[in-house]
């Protein structure tokens, strides 16, 4: 009985038992079906998403520097290339204590304190995690000595890379410029330009000169490579390659040889000059004294170079060719006679009896002649030749400040020439408006009266003078004066130099051409005030000399060129073409503190003019390579 | 004359107690393993080799269970258990941290992980319990029951080994359902936890709720613990249907998945072979599963059907957790893919399970004939 109902238990729980294991079975099969149904979402439905997913997870895209594009002379002088080397480069973001990393890395290559706050100077600057550079071009022997204990820097590493140099150095580096890392501020604006992708791996920018206003030109375009890459990142294999297109090549119209020729004549003297073709616009030289050294910005420049070169009082940092403004002076006579010519306010045979000043009527105050006791009877010829001021006083106040200021800034005064370089100051030519605008008071005529030799509100920068010679020079056609005279393709060799258009033609009356031309032309010739450095020339030279003024003086104060202080002396000018009937190079120089136009600035041109058109070299120049040392 | 007396001794001997269908899907997903692992290791043979050792040293284990009787096995129940219990205090204790988890006990020759032990011990325990007093079974047995379940799950869990103990729990469970446990007690437990739910919640300080958020959006820490889950998915779902083919998975060659050789291991096979590659692994887990599934419906004693369920259902919530925290839709928790993931202890505990299945089946034969 008893053993009847625990059978019966038993069968009873073994069905039970089948029941549950039957649920659990059914519980199984409903997961694994869940499983399925989840295989199925991910490998089918969205296959396409995770295949993109783990597509974007290998494949890394390398960016290729291009090689930036050199810059030559006319002649094919190369101004500013490139050159391979390595960098000793630390990425800060890697480094736990980075001045116990240098101080270590010191021990293997040479690092110099000033190697030291350039690098700070970098950090302060830098963008979030990039490699910095602490030495720039090691020694094959630093190279090897670092490689040999690379395992102890985690963060530091050995770049070989493309350096950029510019042999020329101080002559160039106004014209040339530099390139520089690129900062914040550069990255924002290639963002803005939406040239960022564009520099995505260049550690470099053009920062001045050339090298800024070119940018394009010369940066080329990056090329990519789609690397496979491990989860550390690491490449594997390349899967495709880009190739970068290297920057494009500029062959300005600059004449190296002209330069080097150009800035010797200078001596010792702070200035600047601008040498023009008259026909096209190209520049042929462009110094701007001091100079520097553009290599020192490449890498960022230590602190001690910086401040000699900031706190300098010969300012060499200041482009003065591009960016100097200075009085005209007297290099505005030409200019004023044309406009007394073209308003019909004087006629070539016009004659005045200078007595050695200028008065309005109704007034005392006497405008003074540079010559005491003045030049006596001068003629529109003669005013040129002997550069009378008494006779602008008078055409001066006949033209008033409305028809000087519409005629001469035909010539481009008091704007910008369009040169192609950033920066270029535009100088002034005042005007009624003007004044009433800057000072909020009205025109007088006595402001007139200096405006007429060049000695009021008239601002112009050297760029300019050379520019409005060159106008003069080409009978009033004008080209906009430019430094890069051909772009080339990377890869093609010849591509022809662009047509240039005029853009400016005054139609100005070749009668009065002829006029101030053969007065320029008699300013280089015994009774002129460049006699001196216009003797002998086998060439037509027409020039004209020109004084600025530092210092004001006072009325019936003399001017004693020795009491003053070198630095208050007046800036000597000067501006010039040759050949007078055809001309093939316009010029204007500027000799800070030089004193007198015709002994200072005026030497300076005929060297120039006689290095170009005759092919003679004043002196044994230097070369290139002898002036060549370690720089860094 | 000699061979004939032979051959049916040695088949005595070695094979009268092993279950030849069960061998042969447990050595069918043991060829995967070998197979994937080769891939997974980037072709590294000492990996294979050493998996195939622990292969060997598993199926000796398997033999040696398989040809166990079960009084045996019952006899072992109790100071297993105790030993078990003894050695998690211990760890608890004077365990090493490892990991940020207390899990290693270091026993002077070596250093053990008694919760593997548990994981046997403990469905052991339970169905011995049960076995004892099966004639007079009442709720309080129950409640016993889950107090010896609860108590080692309850120090694994504070080592923290979730993985383990959410293990353990579920093969606990299994018993304790198996048994017969109430219909309306397991209603009530059910309506009781997901009531505690609230309070509990209010109860976390916030890491640790963001730590349960992470749990359940794994997109929110893609570069900590999210990222294993969202490379593991990426793996699978790259995978496609017909999958990259072997040895060119790109997540799995490029390092990009995490613990490849181990816990994700199934995301290099589904990365490599697909979903066609799914279909036939969940095929052969299945087989494993079905063929315990029906050792458990003829095993002849209370003892051996609640065991034998156990193991069966736990092996398949191994395969279940791994393959679903893999493919995203449970959390990551530490569980390998059973008898593929690299590791001996995983692979000597579920060969120690199914030898025990094997017995269970063999023995009651050997009783009925």
């Amino acid at each position: 009985m008893k053993r009847r109902v625990e059978l019966k238990n038993t069968q009873r729980e073994i069905y039970y038992f089948r029941l549950r294991l039957a649920l659990c079975l059914g519980f199984v099969l409903l997961l694994l079906f869940i499983l399925l149904a989840r295989f199925v979402y991910l490998q089918v439905i969205k296959h396409d998403h995770y295949q993109t997913l783990a597509e974007s997870n290998r494949i890394s895209i390398v960016p290729i520097v291009p090689n930036r594009g050199l810059i030559l002379d006319r002649n094919g002088v190369v101004l500013a290339h490139n050159y391979s080397g390595y960098t000793l480069e630390i990425t800060p973001s890697k480094v736990d204590k980075l001045d116990a990393t240098i101080d270590q890395l010191a021990e293997l290559v040479d690092i110099q304190p000033k190697d030291r706050k350039r690098f700070k100077k970098l950090l302060a600057e830098s963008r979030n995690f990039e490699s910095l550079p602490i030495r720039n071009r090691l020694s094959d022997e630093e190279v090897a000595r670092f490689a040999a204990q690379r395992y102890r820097f985690p963060g530091v590493e050995i770049k070989a890379r493309l350096f950029r140099e510019y042999p020329y150095r101080e002559r160039t580096s106004h014209l040339i410029g530099y390139i520089g890392r690129i900062n914040t501020n550069d990255m924002k604006k290639l963002e803005d330009e939406e040239e960022a992708a564009n520099y995505r791996g260049s550690d470099h920018i053009g920062k001045t000169g050339i090298e800024q206003s070119y940018e394009r030109e010369l940066h080329g375009t990056t090329g990519f490579e789609q690397v496979e890459v491990d989860a550390g990142g690491r490449g594997v294999r390349v899967l495709s390659r880009t190739p970068p297109v290297s920057g494009n090549n500029l062959v300005l119209s600059l004449d190296a040889k002209l330069q080097e020729v150009a800035e010797q004549a200078f001596g010792n003297y702070r200035g600047a000059l601008v040498a023009i073709d008259p026909n096209n616009g190209e520049v042929l030289a462009f110094v701007s004294r001091p100079g520097y050294d553009p290599n020192l910005f490449i890498d960022g420049i230590d602190e001690q170079n910086w401040n000699e070169l900031n706190n300098s009082p010969d300012v060499p940092l200041n482009n003065r060719a591009l960016r100097g403004q200075y009085p005209l002076g007297s290099t505005i006579k030409p200019f004023m006679a044309l406009a007394g010519l073209h308003y019909k306010k004087r006629s070539p045979s016009y004659t005045i009896s200078d007595p050695g000043y200028f008065t309005l009527p109704g007034s005392s105050h006497q405008f003074r002649d540079w010559k005491k006791g003045g030049h006596g009877s001068v003629d529109m010829f003669k005013s040129i030749v002997v550069s009378c001021d008494t006779y602008y006083y008078g055409l001066a106040v006949e033209l008033g400040i409305d028809n000087m200021f519409n005629f001469l800034s035909q010539f481009g005064f008091g704007k910008k020439t369009g040169v192609d370089m950033e920066g270029e100051t535009q100088g002034l030519m005042p005007s009624q408006e003007w004044k009433q605008k800057r000072y909020k008071q009205k025109w007088y005529v006595g402001d007139t009266v200096s405006a007429g030799i060049g000695q009021g509100y008239d601002l112009a920068t050297p760029m300019q003078l050379a520019y409005a010679t060159a106008i003069l020079a080409n009978n009033g056609v004008g080209y906009r004066p430019h430094l890069v005279r051909q772009v080339q393709r990377s890869g093609s060799n010849a591509t022809p130099v662009p047509q240039v258009q005029p853009e400016v033609n005054m139609n100005l009356n070749p009668e009065h051409l002829a006029l101030v031309k053969n007065a320029m032309v008699a300013v280089m010739q015994p009774g002129g005030t460049a006699a001196q450095a216009g003797s002998g020339a086998p060439y037509a030279f027409a020039g004209k000399t020109g004084t600025a003024q530092v210092v004001g003086m006072k009325q019936g104060e003399k001017y004693d060129e020795s009491r003053l202080q070198e630095r208050h002396r007046d800036h000597a000018l000067f501006i010039g073409f040759a050949p007078a009937d055809q001309p093939r190079i316009a010029l204007a120089v500027l000799a800070e503190n030089g004193g007198h136009g015709g002994s200072t600035a005026a030497p300076i041109a005929r060297k120039v003019l006689d290095y170009y058109l005759l092919g003679k070299v004043p002196q044994p120049l230097p070369t290139v390579s002898d002036t060549e040392e370690e720089h860094d | 004359m000699i061979k004939q007396p032979l051959w049916p001794r040695l088949r005595k001997r070695f094979v009268l107690h092993l279950d030849p269908v069960l061998l042969a899907a447990i050595g069918l997903l043991m060829l995967t393993s070998l197979v994937i692992l080769f891939s997974a290791s980037d072709g590294d043979w000492g990996r294979v080799l050493k998996q195939g050792g622990n292969m060997l040293v598993a199926l000796v284990i398997l033999w040696l269970m398989a040809n166990m009787p079960l009084h045996y096995l019952m006899r072992t129940a109790l100071p297993l258990y105790l030993l078990g219990m003894l050695l998690l205090i211990g760890v608890a204790l004077f365990g090493e941290i490892s990991h940020g988890a207390r899990r290693w006990l270091n026993i002077g020759v070596t250093t053990i992980q008694p919760s593997e032990l548990m994981k046997i011990a403990v469905p052991l325990m339970m169905a011995w319990y049960f076995e004892k007093n099966e004639a007079t079974l009442t709720l309080k047995n129950y409640f016993v029951a889950a107090l010896l379940l609860l108590l080692p799950v309850a120090l694994i869990a504070r080592q923290p080994d979730l993985g383990t103990a959410v293990l353990i729990s579920a093969s606990g469970f299994y018993v304790l359902f198996l048994a017969g446990l109430s219909w309306r007690v397991m209603l009530a437990m059910l309506v009781a936890g997901l009531g505690s739910l609230p309070v509990l919640w209010s109860m976390l300080h916030d890491y640790q709720r963001h730590r349960v958020m992470m749990l359940l959006d794994p997109e929110q820490d893609a570069l900590g613990k999210g990222y294993h889950t969202i490379q593991g998915m990426i793996a699978v779902g790259s995978g496609g249907v017909l999958g990259k083919g072997y040895m060119y998975g790109t997540q799995a060659h490029l390092d990009f998945l995490p613990e490849r050789t181990t816990d994700f291991i199934f995301a290099v096979y589904s990365e490599e072979f697909g979903l066609l590659g799914n279909l036939l692994l969940l095929a052969m887990y299945l087989f494993v599963i079905g063929r315990g599934f029906v050792i458990t419906a003829n095993a002849s004693t209370y003892f051996t059907r609640l065991m034998a369920g156990s193991i069966t259902l736990t092996f398949f919530t191994y395969a279940f957790v791994n393959m679903g925290m893999v493919s995203g839709i449970l959390p990551v928790v530490g569980v390998p893919l059973p008898l593929v993931s690299y590791g001996g202890t995983s692979m000597v505990t579920l060969l120690l399970g199914f030898g025990m299945l094997m017995s269970i089946h063999t023995h009651k034969k050997l009783v009925q004939t």
